[in-house]
């Protein structure tokens, strides 16, 4: 089912088996990281780490700056930090799902030989940690908005341009947690850590939670070789517009630029992520990889 | 003894035969580090804070390898199917727990090693050792009880099912906050800092902060003197605790079928 064909792509089949796999794999995904305990406990384990995560950064600045967040650098680091969870939950969401399948159950093997498409196999038991990482930003927003006086004002909000980076940037995750999937395929000892190392390197070149033009020079490219800083500062701009201009890392581009720039990540790494992935299942179905377990 | 060699033994030889520890045990959590330094240089924090950070994030390597090779050892023994052998060879589980510890401590001092020496010359973090014995104290007992706690809860995990995983993903970020890994305990409420001591390394990187930096005195949340001897308390606690406890939820969990099972 893995080599599709563009006859294949356009064929009344494919959407079929596209919902099905999907709407499947979401389920089975959310059954898997929810039901080993109750609902509530579940919803506060959800929100626990992520919010701990971000009190650690705001404990850190206000050991220094002495509880004044009042401060543009504040507002973008607790920005920058709370749409970063995304980062983590959206490309390990998409790529862990070869880890548990082939390592802890064991089961990757029978995937390969049922009627779904992988790749979308891999979104759906992703749209767990997705849903969960949706959950944690929200949160974590709010309770800067309620408890730290982020500058956020409702009314100053540009949705549009807020919705349309929002979707192009996790279009961008996804296709990114496409492409680790297929790396993770190959490993076989550190599968499990690969979607978090990579998210923290890219926490520290994306201007997540410092400009990047703090970096030093050499490093700085980096950064805006990857789509999430883009995301990141549409993000910020939308959201707390007035707060970016003291950071003039993009101050030379529009939003119109900026968002040109993320589309063109998006699609590129959509069809890019999709053909990686393919030349990795080749690979690993070739050197018998699908059913390899390590208990590394 | 021969036990706990046995059991120590590939932990430490994996280390020369897997070295891709370097660039995923030392190399990413030094990115973590270099971003919450950024933090503090991008507020113009003292130098010294620089240092907490780096001293944190290598002290992080340890609570990570109590999660995941200590707590959770005994779970994946299970998963695997090497428990019920442990169990049936006449080897102590007492032994196979120290062996953990031991082969764990000295592999991830190996690593803590390598994130301080990177982290310290790349961010030229400046240490004044002020009481060199009592700081080599404080490592010691904050070592042997963390390892303690670490063989007290691997036989807690030893009863759980598919949580285990989840439970020791849940005691990352939350530790390092409560614990102040990354900023002195000090700023956190008393109460919360007091509660958090229950965890070794909280009071054992507040001491050993206060021994190496400049103003870590002026920092600390405890007496370092105080603090070695709630770690001396600490220990004793947990290393009792966990022959108490193992030789319960070893019978518990053979009693109830659970040393075979696999409910993944």
């Amino acid at each position: 089912m893995s080599s599709l064909t563009r006859k294949d792509l356009l064929s009344k089949d494919f959407l079929s088996i596209f919902r099905r796999s999907f709407k499947t794999s979401t389920w089975l995904g959310w059954k898997i990281e929810s039901n080993w305990t109750d609902p509530f406990l579940f919803a506060v384990y959800s929100i626990i780490k992520p919010l701990s995560g971000a009190a650690i950064i705001v404990v850190m600045y206000s050991v220094i700056a002495q509880g004044n967040y009042d401060t543009p650098y504040f507002a973008f680091l607790y920005f920058g930090n709370a749409f970063f969870q995304y980062v983590g939950s959206v490309m390990t969401g998409v790529s862990w799902a070869i880890v548990d399948d082939r390592e802890h159950y064991k089961t990757l093997k029978y995937m390969y030989v049922a009627p779904i498409q992988m790749p979308t196999y891999l979104l759906g038991r992703g749209m767990a940690r997705i849903l969960v990482g949706t959950l944690s930003v929200f949160i974590t927003i709010l309770g800067g908005i309620l408890f730290l006086n982020v500058p956020f004002h409702f009314s100053e909000v540009n949705w549009l341009l807020f919705a349309v980076t929002f979707v192009l940037g996790i279009i961008a995750l996804i296709n990114m947690g496409l492409i680790l999937a297929g790396v993770t395929l190959m490993l076989a000892r550190h599968s499990d850590f690969v979607g978090d190392a990579v998210a923290s390197s890219m926490f520290l070149f994306t201007g997540a939670i410092f400009p990047i033009t703090s970096l030093p020079v050499v490093l700085q490219p980096i950064g805006y070789a990857l789509p999430t800083t883009y995301w990141l500062e549409l993000i910020r701009r939308a959201l707390i517009g007035n707060v970016v201009d003291a950071f003039p890392t993009f101050a030379g581009f529009s939003n119109l630029q900026l968002l040109g720039i993320l589309t063109a990540f998006a699609l590129v790494l959509s069809i890019v992520s999709n053909r990686i992935f393919k030349a990795c299942e080749h690979r690993a179905r070739e050197q018998g990889l699908i059913d390899r377990v390590t208990n590394y | 003894m021969q036990t706990m060699i046995g059991r120590a033994s590939p932990r430490l030889i994996g280390l020369y035969r897997e070295k891709s520890w370097l660039i995923f045990d030392v190399f990413f959590p030094m990115l973590t580090v270099i971003g919450y330094v950024m933090i503090y240089k991008a507020i113009g924090a003292p130098e010294d804070y620089v240092g907490f950070v780096v001293v944190g994030g290598a002290m992080t390597a340890f609570w990570m390898n109590i999660l995941w090779s200590m707590s959770s050892q005994l779970y994946w023994e299970k998963e695997t199917g090497n428990l019920p052998l442990y169990i049936a060879s006449p080897a102590p589980m007492m032994g196979i727990l120290l062996g953990m510890a031991l082969g764990g401590m000295v592999g991830t001092f190996i690593r803590a090693t390598g994130v301080i020496l990177i982290g310290s010359l790349l961010f030229n973090v400046t240490y004044t050792i002020q009481n060199g014995f009592l700081l080599g104290i404080i490592f010691i007992l904050s070592m042997i009880s963390l390892y303690g706690l670490g063989m007290m809860t691997a036989s807690l995990f030893l009863l759980f099912g598919r949580e285990a995983w989840h439970l020791a993903n849940l005691a990352q970020e939350p530790v390092f906050l409560v614990s102040g890994f990354y900023f002195p305990l000090k700023f956190l409420p008393f109460w919360v800092s007091a509660a958090a001591s229950i965890i070794p390394l909280t009071l054992g990187l507040d001491g050993m902060r206060q021994l190496v930096f400049a103003s870590g005195a002026t920092l600390g949340f405890l007496d370092p003197k105080l603090e070695a001897i709630i770690l001396a308390v600490l220990s004793v606690f947990f290393i009792v605790g966990a022959k108490l406890l193992l030789d319960h939820t070893e019978k518990l969990a053979i009693r109830e079928g659970r040393i075979t099972e696999n409910r993944r």
